[in-house]
């Protein structure tokens, strides 16, 4: 079939009513950029679930990295997305203002070079990320070692998706289908999400990224919902393999353990968070027991609409108080946040 | 003498031997030459002026550096008001340990721009501040605005077309190439477009309006565009041209094509009837080979629903399109 009749297909869509989600920021992101939802039959509704890792990161997350980012000998080192998130108080941007020492890169990997020029100074990085950003955390966990680097540290805020993905499955957010995230499953093996399709009759989609490729993960996702298949089913085989991926396993075994962490809005759930093993707790900035969340604004719906029990329009704050230049949550302030991507599409 | 120190801004000795061998070699012309406190020119009856600061970091890239990008932006500032851009100041604000070859290079490259561009240097100044060796340059430009040019954000009119000069990010990618020691071939654009506008003008192109796409890219620009002309605009993904190369690095990193800046490139909205003419006449220009038209702007019946920018997508959905958001890519110009 061409796009154009998957297209035709998806507009005119008059069959039972589907909620899809996609735990993806990046799909987040690519749906909005492409103007998906514009082309979809109203029975077909997209949802943006936990996919976006600064999105699902508790207020004591960030208030940690302030409170890091203001002693004498210690700098915090961050990707941008970060810095606008708000903390109970106030953001990494905010505290910068007033003195905090800050640094923003484009790669974990620019830390080295500042430890290296400055071996009296600690530099944290604040490693937040899926299962997808892990690996390069280990890489410069690897070469901190190699070069004998003693003022480095990561604060993380790690968390693997299948545990979230069974929650919002069990504490009954209606989904009738998933847009498996690319890519984690371009990471670990589009195999990673068979135990969950079948444990809840829900069929998964692996997906890129280009407007067709999302077009035809929805068009696929709904004909597995009208058959009743519960199949992991991979559109993205340029980039993903059905196989798990074991180096990648053996590699987050290397440094990390598995540890109960929260989410945003979510609580702490089981067994889907990483923390470094204790022989490489020399490596933590202190990343135990930050598990608080503490509302900027206590009317914020994030965790509802994390959970595609609501969506952003739903939200009192949405579009009001809460703006990408006045964020009162974590969903307003990334590029992938559910809430940045609904204002601005 | 390898690197500048606090010496050189004393005022004395040092500072005037720095000033003789850097600065009045390349920048020697008739205004400058007096050295008085203030250069005295001829005027015109309405000029344009503007002011920039320029922080770049590298100071040096490829396809340019601190001192051809901070002729550039002065000049095109100029220009996007319809001026011919005439006079330009600078300020060099130096921090100690700046290495005097890479400020020889800088200074012969703000001299070789600013001959292309057509303007004189007629005044300028240096202070050393302790550091380590940054280098910083303020200038203010000046611009004769021919009688009846009237170019600005309020005139885009219902109808009209809009067109962009060339390729888009391609400065913003390779600042960032270079800070992340990225190997690539990808080179920033900075350049001087004085001939494309005068051009247009010289070639009685009623144009409305026009803006130079810096930071914030294109989506920024033509957002605000919208905003204060009152109208709505619309474009189309597929006529936005972007280098292959600067499209892949981008999508690597996540970064939107859309937001990112130029140093080299303006959009120009024009009435309709014009739209080939003002394309051909920028498509011959220097640095306007890959100018496409890429939407048009409709006045809105209702006056609620003024200032949206609408992104029609490949795919055929709509994408509403806002001011850049937060970080962006600092010092980048």
């Amino acid at each position: 079939m061409e796009i154009s009749q998957l297209v035709d297909y998806l507009r005119n869509y008059d069959g039972k009513p589907v909620r899809l989600m996609e735990v993806c920021g990046s799909h987040t992101h690519a749906i909005s950029e492409h103007g998906i939802r514009e082309l979809l039959s109203p029975k077909i509704e997209l949802l943006s679930g936990p996919g976006c890792p600064v999105c699902v990161t508790p207020t004591a997350y960030i208030d940690r990295l302030i409170e890091l980012s203001l002693e004498v000998d210690t700098t915090v080192v961050t990707f941008g997305d970060l810095l606008r998130v708000p903390g109970s108080k106030e953001s990494l941007n905010e505290a910068k203002g007033r003195g905090a020492s800050v640094i923003m890169v484009y790669s974990p990997m620019d830390v080295l070079k500042l430890a290296r020029d400055n071996p009296l100074r600690k530099y944290v990085f604040a490693a937040v990320g899926f299962e997808t950003t892990a690996p390069v955390y280990t890489l410069l966990l690897d070469r901190a070692i190699e070069e004998k680097l003693d003022n480095i540290r990561l604060l993380t805020a790690l968390k693997t998706m299948p545990g979230a993905i069974s929650y919002l499955c069990e504490k009954g957010a209606n989904i009738d289908g998933f847009i498996a995230p690319g890519h984690v499953s371009a990471v670990t093996g589009a195999a990673y999400f068979v135990d969950l399709a079948e444990k809840y009759h829900i069929p998964f989609a692996v997906s890129g990224f280009s407007a067709k490729e999302l077009v035809v993960a929805i068009f696929g996702l709904v004909k597995m919902i009208e058959k009743g298949e519960d199949k992991v089913a991979n559109y993205y085989t340029s980039v993903v393999d059905l196989e798990k991926n074991e180096i990648v396993e053996a590699q987050f075994q290397k440094y990390y353990k598995k540890a109960d962490v929260a989410w945003r809005g979510m609580g702490i759930l089981p067994g889907t968070g990483l923390m470094l093993k204790e022989d490489y707790a020399h490596f933590d900035a202190g990343s135990a027991g930050l598990d608080v969340d503490n509302k900027k604004n206590i009317a914020c719906r994030c965790g509802d609409i994390l959970m595609g029990k609501a969506k952003p329009s739903d939200c009192p704050l949405f579009g009001k108080v809460c703006t990408p230049s006045s964020p009162q949550g974590a969903c307003m302030v990334s590029q992938e946040g559910s809430c940045n991507n609904a204002f601005l599409s | 003498m390898e690197k500048i120190i606090m010496e050189h801004g004393s005022g004395g000795r040092a500072t005037s031997e720095l000033i003789k061998e850097i600065f009045e070699a390349e920048f020697d012309n008739d205004v400058l030459s007096e050295m008085e406190d203030a250069a005295v020119v001829p005027g015109a009856e309405a000029i344009a002026m503007t002011t920039d600061s320029f922080v770049v970091t590298p100071l040096e890239f490829p396809g340019g550096d601190i001192g051809r990008l901070c002729i550039c932006g002065t000049v095109n500032d100029l220009c996007m008001r319809g001026a011919r851009p005439k006079y330009i100041t600078c300020g060099f604000i130096l921090e100690e340990g700046v290495d005097i070859e890479q400020l020889k290079r800088i200074v012969k490259s703000m001299a070789d721009t600013a001959k292309e561009a057509g303007v004189k240097i007629v005044a300028g100044d240096t202070k050393v501040v302790e550091g380590n060796g940054g280098l910083y340059i303020n200038t203010a430009g000046v611009g004769f605005i021919p009688s009846g040019i009237d170019i600005k954000a309020k005139n885009a009119a219902d109808g009209d077309v809009i067109i962009v000069s060339g390729n888009i990010g391609d400065h913003h990618a390779t600042v960032l190439s270079q800070r992340m020691e990225i190997k690539n071939t990808i080179k920033s654009d900075n350049a001087p477009l004085q001939e494309m506008v005068g051009k247009l003008i010289s070639n009685n192109i009623p144009i409305h309006v026009l803006r130079d796409v810096t930071r914030g890219g294109l989506a920024t620009v033509l957002k605000e565009l919208a905003l204060a002309s009152g109208n709505n605009f619309e474009i189309d993904a597929e006529n936005i041209p972007v280098d292959p190369q600067v499209k892949s690095f981008s999508g690597l990193l996540g970064l939107d094509p859309l937001y990112m800046g130029n140093e080299g490139k303006l959009v120009a909205i024009v009435p309709k009837e014009y739209t080939d003419e003002a394309l051909n006449i920028i498509k011959e220009c220097k640095y306007g080979e890959n100018a496409c038209v890429i939407g048009n702007v409709k006045t809105p019946e209702n006056e609620s629903e003024t200032g949206t920018l609408v992104l029609n997508t490949e795919i055929g959905g709509r994408r509403f399109l806002d001011i850049l958001q937060g970080e962006g890519l600092p010092r980048i110009c």
